[in-house]
């Protein structure tokens, strides 16, 4: 057999098939968008929860090549715990102003008032599972029947199980064990009264991806992701920005560091990696070399036990 | 940079959930912390080395009882590739799961012990293979080391399997041995196996041609949504918006849509928001037409130059997914694409035995995880492809009206 000549022929197949194909974020983002129009399609009161994150910050993105010229079907839904970095909120506001989209914001503080319920305590109360309360409520008072987030199934093992249209029951309650076979790419949306269903549209996203993506379609982003000077605490290791929200020892070993943050969440729960990455080709340099993964470098709330992320969801958490 | 989905199937012990935390591992996607709490797991189990099974097994029932209970999803890549994992678990009463996970692959990874050979599971994994025609095989032959890295009893393994593949009509079979304890040939080569000449298996990975796998020829555009704006500068902006997903459209491209048969050609194509002149599958777009028509979610836009069948009776091979039993006459909503329509299944022709494809015919009830082909009637004409010509607009789920719950995974015959 001539195998140079194969090679050639098969050279030029590929440089007639280049023209037709997609490169991987390009089939990341069409799967992203047909997931965004699904939701549209088959729901009636659908919204998007957006934390202020990269991840959301993405979902938006997205949702803009999927809905424009056309308005979003859907409102920017915030769960505001009252820790949030104010670099967030100030981002989240200027995008839903931007985008011209709807904005609606709900407080845990509100619903530890209404329902009584008791504030964390220790050296870094967390209000990230008062979250899901608040969460149900704001479900409940829009009846929404769909909501779309940012969860990646790369992130957490127990979130590698889920489907990426995962119904919930009354309670916001997952059961890993009855999920809907999910095939090819038809989604069933359908549900009783009451239920509902959270949809993940990067499910198959790496947070290397959603950094290319970002690089790529040049998406802004809060400052807090890009290296600056921080008063951090440290502990175990971690860098936790000083704030109103955790309790200050005497024993504290405080000190300002070059840092970035590689996910937000509340300042009470997200940890600040150390860094000089002042631009996105720095983060994503950074993110290749780093040996400690996004969640186990960056989220207090997940060390607590092996399934920590598993029981969270159970019971209506995202 | 492309994507291969795969998935790997395997009997209970066979080693699958080894191999994945052997890729993961050896291609450095596992990181730090993700290896501390498999140590500490693992410490636990009172084992020996680090248990690589351990990083596929998110749920605590899964870790307690050491079975996969659900598909997981996994992720890693290589300059080349960015790889999709879908690991479905491979005891029995699982069928589902692997049904599941096969619907969207690329590729499928058997996995046969060296010790025991082509065994029932084995030909089971092989005929859902064949009925989801899923593109690619991979045999790979693990735990040589058990077997002191023999090549014969390696060539052996390969002469049986490839009768078993033969049976099925199974084309693009490739075979390598493994050992994924020890990582011989999954990502580096091994002096154990130097009688082998082949491919490792990263590298078999990721160089196999997926982009074929993606049908170019038989336009089809499942509508979505109706995208219109109407503000005082939009009056009249009506986007279609849906996937392409498969086939090529180009402005002026003459269209049917189906099931209503309206024809009209395309007038304008929008990517992102921004205008282009061709689009193909399976991008994303929205795409407007010269006429103004009824078109609504559901729809399906066709070229005009190549249509699909249009059909009401409809020959199915049915994976069944639900514990209720499936009884001739009941009635369900099939779903293909964005198209959901009234259903009734008619008649059960026959009950396929997924260990020795012999057909039981007219069975009274079928059961969980057992597969059928059954006769459809639906409420309106189905514009489809036959499943084993075109994937895409071939697969179609029945949902149960009362429960909502997805019961069965429908290939159009």
């Amino acid at each position: 057999m001539d195998f140079t000549r194969n090679n050639i022929e098969s050279t030029i197949i590929q440089k007639q098939m280049s023209k037709y194909q997609l490169d991987y974020l390009e089939q990341l983002e069409s799967e992203a968008i047909h997931i965004f129009r699904e939701v549209a399609g088959q729901f009636e009161k659908p919204a998007l929860l957006f934390s202020g994150g990269k991840d959301s910050i993405t979902l938006v993105h997205l949702a803009l090549k999927a809905f424009r010229p056309g308005k979003f079907p859907f409102p920017l839904v915030h769960i505001d715990t009252g820790h949030n970095f104010q670099e967030a909120l100030d981002f989240r506001d200027a995008l839903a102003e931007k985008t011209g989209e709807k904005l609606i914001v709900r407080q845990v503080a509100d619903t530890i008032q209404q329902q009584n319920l008791t504030e964390p305590k220790g050296k870094f109360a967390s209000r990230n599972a008062l979250q899901t309360f608040t969460l149900l409520d704001t479900i409940h008072e829009f009846k929404f029947d769909a909501c779309i987030g940012g969860a990646r199934r790369d992130e957490e093992k127990a979130r590698a199980k889920e489907r990426i249209f995962s119904v919930r029951d009354e309670f916001g309650q997952w059961d890993p064990k009855l999920q809907r076979p999910e095939l090819w790419n038809i989604y069933n949306g359908r549900i009783h009264k009451g239920e509902n269903v959270r949809v993940f549209p990067i499910s198959n996203w790496t947070e290397l991806d959603i950094w290319n993506y970002i690089r790529r379609e040049n998406i802004e982003l809060p400052s807090i992701y890009f290296a600056h000077d921080r008063e951090v605490l440290e502990h175990e290791g971690q860098l936790v920005a000083l704030s109103e929200f955790i309790q200050r020892e005497e024993t504290d070993k405080i000190s300002t560091r070059r840092v970035r943050y590689r996910t937000v969440g509340d300042m009470t729960c997200t940890a600040a990696v150390e860094s000089n990455a002042t631009t996105i080709d720095d983060i994503i340099n950074e993110i290749i070399a780093t040996k400690t993964s996004e969640r186990g470098e960056t989220r207090i709330d997940d060390k607590v036990s092996e399934a920590a992320m598993e029981d969270r969801k159970k019971s209506g958490y995202f | 940079m492309d994507i291969l989905r795969f998935i790997t199937a395997g009997s209970v012990d066979d080693g699958k959930s080894t191999l994945i935390g052997r890729l993961l591992y050896d291609s450095k996607s596992i990181m730090i912390d993700q290896l501390e709490a498999i140590q500490k797991q693992t410490r636990n189990r009172e084992e020996g080395d680090i248990d690589l099974a351990l990083l596929t097994d998110g749920l605590r029932a899964e870790r307690e009882q050491g079975i996969t209970i659900d598909v997981a999803y996994k992720y890693f890549s290589t300059p080349r590739r960015k790889f999709i994992i879908a690991d479905a678990p491979g005891h029995i009463q699982y069928t589902r799961n692997m049904v599941t996970g096969a619907s969207n692959a690329n590729l499928i990874i058997i996995l046969i012990d060296a010790r025991h050979g082509v065994i029932e599971q084995t030909r089971r994994h092989s005929i859902i293979a064949s009925l989801l025609n899923i593109p690619h095989v991979v045999v790979a032959v693990n735990k040589m080391d058990m077997v002191a890295y023999s090549q014969d009893t390696y060539n052996n393994i390969v002469i049986d399997y490839a009768k078993a593949a033969a049976s099925l009509g199974l084309q693009n079979v490739t075979y390598l041995p493994i050992s994924a304890l020890n990582g011989d040939n999954i990502v580096d080569r091994s002096q154990l196996l130097s009688w082998y000449d082949g491919p490792t298996l990263l590298h078999l990975l990721e160089t196999v041609e997926v982009q074929s796998d993606i049908d170019l020829q038989h336009a089809r555009f499942p509508v979505q949504y109706v995208i219109r704006p109407q503000t005082d500068v939009l009056h009249d902006y009506r986007g279609y918006a849906g996937k392409l997903i498969s086939g090529i459209y180009q402005k002026g491209d003459a269209v049917t849509v189906l099931p209503s048969g309206l024809q009209s050609t395309i007038k304008s194509i929008e990517i992102g928001g921004k205008e282009v002149e061709e689009a193909f599958a399976p991008q994303s777009i929205v795409l407007h037409l010269a006429d103004n028509i009824d078109v609504s979610r559901g729809d399906v836009l066709v070229s005009s130059n190549d249509l699909p069948r249009l059909e009401q009776e409809l020959d199915v091979l049915l994976c069944w997914m639900d514990n209720k039993p499936l009884t001739a006459g009941s009635r369900y909503l099939l779903q293909i694409n964005s198209y959901l329509v009234k259903t009734i299944v008619k008649e059960i022709q026959y009950k396929l035995d997924v260990n020795s494809l012999q057909q039981e015919p007219f069975p009274a009830t079928v059961g969980l995880n057992e597969i059928v082909r059954v006769r459809i009637k639906t409420a309106s004409p189905v514009a489809f492809d036959a499943y084993n010509d075109l994937r895409v607009n071939g697969g179609a789920i029945l949902i149960d009206e009362t429960s909502n719950v997805t019961v069965g995974a429908c290939m159009i015959q």
